[in-house]
């Protein structure tokens, strides 16, 4: 007998092996509570979460200002202009040669890399959490290497719960190799007991928020 | 990183108990989780029904556990991902240096992962010629000192600052030897640039696993470093070790967990770092892992199903508990000696060790309920305790005096005529108001304490003296 049919022979003649109701509720995906929090103003929960966690953000800030937003940022915190960026043409939509002293490389990060840029598949207002899904185009590396992490989330691309994530990540297509959610900078209380950012991934997560109507909604409303 | 064994409790308990430093780390963690516990809970008013949503979440997944097993390996596999059933710590061990091998790897990039403590993977490799480093920062240290992990979230809480500075000035001795070392942040960005090297060197990642979304065949982490990411990014495979016990059914599910997990660990709204991995590298995509694992260890789970300790297998690893309880409190994770320290070790323990070795960690509570109160998944940590010293007690594993003594005052206890006029003797004798500071036959228990004296007539003469009038 394999180590396979072992353990599942192993499980069954304690459980019984009846599938009973499983298959209907791997279907049906049932929910359990939302919190009422996931119904707030999508753009004002998002930001005050967010700032709990430890990101800063700025805007909302209409997408012909989004490079300034970005080149301002990186001179107040005093990093370099030149920025790992996806590849993600969601970026291409941005006027970057407004600010024609910021850099955009477009690919993955390497580990000299300083700022990644990047756009993100939703934003989570419950926890202030980005979601970023992994692609030819959207390389993993950004949202790790880097020690500062620059992220743009469109109004349109905030969502209230988690649930609300999931249902539009199935929509557009197969689950993806990596599903990145980022709540705040990265952090570590192992030293002393003391909590302090930037233990392996970014020291510094700021938010753009691109001002592109209303949160969650479709044109018809 | 060796364990001293369960077995030794009484005496590695009583060395805790007189560690002075251990002591200073243990006052100062006594407060700050379950502080920041209570508050999360307390921003979100849906708390409480999310336990219960995630206890019956669990229970169901275990009553079909084999269903939801085969489905998550079915996904994973449709994802190009593959799936190594193991029954024993052994072929657990085996399946991870058939990997190694195969890739010829000679280091592995770990993220905290207590299932590779578990079955002792470290040691292991190394015997093998695999140079496993840990990344994750209380790992990290603890791989330096060679100790084992006191707390299965802050593995590292027994460490003071001090000590870190001393290890890594020992460790790191290609940096200059007089460089500045004594501050938290000096010793975190040492740490950050010396494990970058091992993120971009290591041949393969190993992480363990939060949960197993049976739904997409995903294994999911909750991290607030990102080592864990960079340890099954960049390698050229990422394996994932987890105990079957992890498995949900979807997404939906997640989402509670989500919502209790990272509140219960560590008062956060959502661990930073909250990623699902499924499969290798895509076509296209620039970076990932070329291969992905997943290595299923049942090592004793599947007969804890069924029986009067299934609920344990509800765990989800926040350690709620421990930062509850005043026994863990007292002496710290090391004198569990294993993996599991606090109440899920006292219960869960004797299950995949065995009541001989690690009875004596059930016997390590007050019964005040603390654990069962703040668990997630509502797991009756003090009832299980109570069946295992059952078992030790039915099993003639307990102390002979303790057997004796229990026995003497149960042929007592369930004789009142007998027993009445010996208590009130015994109550004369002991003298009433002043608390007994010595107990014939109980030394153990008045050495630390006192026992409070009887306070005049017993309970049966005051009923009867009542009932007369």
């Amino acid at each position: 007998m394999s180590a396979r049919e072992a353990v599942l022979a192993r499980i069954r003649a304690a459980t019984g092996g009846d599938a009973g109701d499983a298959p209907e509720r791997l279907a049906a995906r049932p929910e359990g509570p939302r919190p009422a929090r996931a119904g707030d103003d999508p753009v004002e929960r998002f930001a005050a979460e967010a700032r709990a966690a430890g990101s800063t953000v700025s805007g909302p800030v209409p997408p012909e200002d989004v490079p300034a937003a970005v080149a301002e940022w990186l001179v107040a915190e005093n990093l370099p202009a030149r920025l790992a960026a996806s590849p993600d043409p969601a970026l291409d939509r941005f006027p970057w040669s407004s600010r024609p002293l910021l850099t955009l490389e477009r690919r993955r990060a390497e580990p000299e890399d300083r700022v990644a840029l990047t756009p993100c598949f939703a934003g989570v207002a419950e926890t202030g959490t980005l979601a970023m899904l992994s692609g030819p185009e959207r390389p993993v590396t950004l949202n790790f290497l880097p020690e500062a992490h620059i992220a743009l989330v469109s109004t349109r691309d905030l969502v209230g719960a988690y649930e609300d994530m999931w249902a539009r990540m199935r929509a557009a297509g197969d689950t993806p190799r990596a599903v990145n959610l980022i709540t705040g900078p990265s952090r570590s209380a192992d030293i002393g007991q003391e909590l302090r950012m930037g233990a392996h991934g970014p020291r510094k997560l700021h938010i753009v928020l691109v001002d592109d109507g209303r949160p969650g909604g479709s044109d018809v409303c | 990183m060796s364990f001293a064994g369960p077995a030794n409790f009484r005496v590695s308990a009583a060395r805790a108990l007189a560690d002075e430093p251990l002591q200073r780390e243990l006052a100062r963690f006594s407060q700050g989780f379950q502080v920041r516990r209570v508050e999360a809970a307390g921003r979100l008013p849906e708390f409480e029904a999310l336990r219960d949503r995630a206890r019956d979440i669990k229970n169901h997944c275990l009553a079909h556990l084999d269903f939801y097993l085969e489905r998550f390996e079915e996904n994973c596999r449709a994802a190009g991902g593959e799936v190594h059933w193991c029954a024993t710590a052994e072929d657990a061990r085996q399946a991870i240096l058939a990997i190694c091998r195969r890739l010829g790897a000679k280091t592995m990039a770990k993220g905290k992962s207590m299932v590779s403590e578990e079955i002792g993977l470290n040691e292991f490799l190394a015997e093998e010629g695999v140079r496993a480093v840990e990344t994750d920062l209380g790992e990290y240290i603890l791989q330096l000192r060679g100790e084992s992990p006191s707390h299965i979230v802050a593995p590292a809480i027994h460490v003071a600052t001090e000590q870190w500075t001393e290890a890594f000035r020992a460790a790191h001795t290609d940096r200059p030897a007089d460089r500045s070392l004594s501050d938290g942040s000096e010793i975190m960005a040492e740490a950050r640039a010396v494990l970058r090297e091992q993120f971009l060197g290591a041949d393969v990642g190993l992480t363990g696993a939060n949960f197993l979304i049976a739904e997409t065949g995903s294994s999911v982490i909750f991290t607030n470093e990102g080592n864990g990411d960079l340890s099954q990014t960049l390698p050229r495979a990422h394996i994932v070790i987890a105990g079957i016990e992890k498995v949900i059914p979807t997404l939906e599910d997640l989402s509670v967990f989500m919502r209790v997990l990272p509140r219960s660990a560590t008062g956060q709204e959502l661990t930073v770092y909250t990623t699902l991995s499924t499969g290798p590298r895509r076509a296209g995509d620039l970076d990932g892992p070329e291969e992905y694992h997943v290595v299923l260890l049942d090592n004793g789970r599947a007969d804890m199903l069924g029986g009067e300790f299934q609920d344990m297998l509800r765990c989800i690893r926040c350690a709620a508990c421990m930062n509850a309880c005043p026994v863990y409190r007292q002496i710290g994770g090391h004198a569990y000696g294993w993996v599991y320290p606090g109440p899920m070790g006292a219960v869960l323990t004797p299950g995949l060790r065995g009541v001989e070795e690690a009875g004596h960690l059930p016997n390590a509570s007050t019964f005040c309920g603390k654990c069962e109160e703040v668990c997630p998944v509502r797991i009756p940590l003090p009832r299980m305790m109570r069946h295992w010293r059952e078992r030790e007690f039915a099993r003639r594993l307990s102390p002979a005096k303790f057997r004796y003594g229990l026995g003497l005052w149960a042929f007592f206890a369930a004789r009142p005529a007998l027993y009445r006029p010996f208590a009130s003797l015994a109550a004369r004798v002991l003298g009433r108001g002043r608390p007994w500071k010595r107990l014939p036959l109980a030394g153990g228990w008045t050495g630390t304490r006192d026992f409070p004296a009887s306070e005049g007539r017993s309970f049966m003469s005051l009923w009867r003296a009542g009932r007369r009038r």
